[in-house]
């Protein structure tokens, strides 16, 4: 009898526990919509207020509650690629140096450390950018841009420090780990024997790298950069910090500009007016969006990348 | 012919300078950033500066000792609400969805869901929790948290619990224990130290994150014990602070800069030696 009853028991346990666990798995899918749900309703006013011409307005003017969106992607997407081209030869060069060159024993401590620059708070590289690099950029290098490639529209403007160059420089340096880290753990995965056959023909350490190397994980590279570039994207305070907060959009890349989640962390709190908030939101509905398609697509790149890796 | 040879080798000792260089350029950064934060930081540090609240703007003095039990209080909660959570969607992830179309698309969001802007975290926690109940709280600073560190968790959680061989559940399963039993007391016992460096890292990112409070828990000068108001965090004080006008605001906006740095870094190191130490990836 106690036996059967221990069983029933056992047979209960088990049910919770699976109902539990499988209510949480799908919080996670809830939780997905519900955020797409919520920040929808609450940019209606907004979207029903300005249309499509909201994306493609760029007066940002609070006093007469016009608001347009362009200023700020244009600053999100442009802050963002400049840090893509800084940040991927880099990136790739780390990778290259920590799979292919380093010895055993540097191995882990410089990979560590190049890992740990991803776990210092992005409000710190805010900071930092500001009251340091800023000064310095200002003082050394900015004149110099200007003094020797002035003659490039994009290089024109005023040795400020703060603007749209310093924060895609910043943004660089933040996401330089995560690049650098999946493009290794890629890298890892060239089968030996297809780089000893390059070695093998009497091709150099580089020639193994740019044609075995390289081209075998292709997808799983493009798939790290777009990963860096959905971080980018999203990213906050360090760009708040230094890009300047103007919503004039400017050629020139030293001057000031703003991006979606600079105007949010600045304006968000000030915002009385309803019209305001809701515009501040559909912002946010925006940037949402546009790293969610980023990410889904690093995603199935990555993804389709460990694929092939498992039939060779 | 040997020009060609001393091409290849001159392009080949150029690439490996290259990446050489690359990798002096990180940890240059990373030098130079905490060169900064320990030097402009450490003179903010004395015993006021953890006992004492803020003496008014412009006056020298005073301390964050608020904003260091803010911050603490609203990760805590968040660890509280954020870790079960996480584990359980991963326990099914692992032990129960593995291959299932549920199991695929839960992995598929969380991976999403990990690199999703924190700024609209926030926002989603300011729709949901603060304009309906009327004003800025702790608590919900502790929510928006949770959902930045609930999918860490999951994935980290399904990593984890994966390791435990298979062999191993059907052992405790062949002696008659349930399900739950064998995932508890086996499962949950086998990788124990793989979670622990889960929740050490998502509770060190978390600890850094200021987008998502500077609309939920928003800030405070004074000590808050209430959940259900507004309270200061060192980060979103550091925020107030590095942009206000006054220099002693800057002196402590880096003194807290340094504290939120030092304890992400050491936690960060200190979970990492703790899983290498068991399995070298």
């Amino acid at each position: 009898m106690a036996l059967l009853e221990r069983h029933k028991a056992d047979k209960i346990g088990d049910a919770v526990f699976r109902g539990v666990s499988y209510f949480f798995a799908i919080s996670v899918v809830v939780l997905m919509l519900f955020i797409f749900a919520v920040l929808f309703k609450e940019s209606l006013p907004a979207i029903k207020k300005f249309g499509l011409k909201f994306l493609v307005s760029s007066s940002w003017d609070p006093v007469r509650l016009e608001f347009g969106a362009l200023p700020s992607v244009y600053g999100t997407i442009v802050s963002s690629i400049i840090a893509i081209v800084i940040a991927v030869p880099i990136s790739l060069g780390i990778a290259i140096f920590l799979t292919e060159m380093a010895p055993k024993g540097f191995k882990g401590p410089i990979g560590t450390a190049i890992e740990l620059l991803a776990s210092i708070p992005s409000i710190i590289y805010g900071m930092w950018g500001l009251f340091v690099f800023a000064p310095f950029l200002s003082d050394h290098v900015e004149p110099w841009i200007i003094e020797y490639l002035g003659f490039i529209p994009i290089f024109n403007g005023a040795p400020l420090g703060i603007g749209m160059l310093p924060a895609g420089f910043i943004l660089a340096i933040m996401i330089i780990p995560f690049i650098s880290s999946v493009s290794r753990d890629v890298f890892q995965m060239v089968p030996p024997m297809l780089k000893e056959s390059g070695y093998g023909v009497g091709a150099t350490k580089w020639e193994v790298i740019r044609k075995v190397v390289i081209p075998y994980t292709r997808s799983g590279i493009i798939g790290a950069v777009i990963l860096g570039l959905g971080r980018a994207l999203g990213e906050t305070m360090a760009v708040t910090f230094v890009i300047g907060n103007s919503h004039e959009i400017s050629h020139a890349l030293l001057d000031p500009a703003t991006s979606i989640s600079a105007t949010l962390a600045n304006e968000f709190t000030e915002a009385v007016d309803p019209l305001y908030l809701s515009s501040l939101v559909a912002l946010g509905l925006i940037l949402f969006v546009i790293t969610f398609i980023v990410l889904v697509l690093a995603k199935f790149l990555i993804g389709g990348f460990s694929y092939k890796g498992g039939n060779l | 012919m040997n020009f060609f040879y001393l091409r290849r080798k001159f392009y080949n000792l150029l690439a490996l300078t290259v990446s050489l260089l690359s990798a002096g350029f990180g940890i240059f950064f990373l030098f130079w950033i905490l060169k900064d934060v320990i030097t402009l930081g450490l003179p903010a540090l004395n015993w006021a500066f953890f006992t004492e609240l803020p003496v008014p703007p412009g006056a020298e003095g005073g301390g964050l000792a608020h904003a260091i039990l803010g911050t603490i209080f609203v990760t805590v909660v968040a660890t509280v609400i954020g870790v079960p959570s996480g584990i359980l969607a991963g326990t099914y992830l692992s032990e129960y969805g593995r291959k299932s179309g549920t199991a695929s698309v839960v992995r598929f969001l969380s991976d999403i869901l990990v690199s999703a802007p924190s700024i609209v975290i926030g926002l989603f926690v300011y729709a949901i929790l603060v304009k309906p109940l009327g004003g800025f709280s702790a608590i919900a600073g502790a929510v928006a948290l949770s959902i930045i560190m609930l999918p860490v968790i999951v994935r980290t959680a399904e990593e984890v619990l994966k390791l435990v061989p298979d062999s191993t559940r059907e052992a405790a399963l062949a002696l008659g224990a349930p399900h739950w039993k064998v995932t508890v007391h086996v499962v949950y016992r086998g990788a124990i130290r793989g979670i622990t460096t889960g929740v050490l890292l998502a509770v060190a990112r978390v600890s850094g994150e200021t987008a998502p409070l500077l609309f939920t828990s928003f800030n405070n000068s004074f000590w808050n014990f209430n959940v259900a108001e507004p309270t200061a965090t060192l980060t979103v004080t550091i925020f107030n602070y590095a942009l206000g006008p006054y220099e002693d605001w800057h002196t402590k906006a880096w003194g807290a800069a340094l504290i939120i740095t030092a304890t992400v870094l050491l936690v960060t190191i200190f979970a990492r030696l703790l899983v290498t130490r068991r399995s070298p990836r």
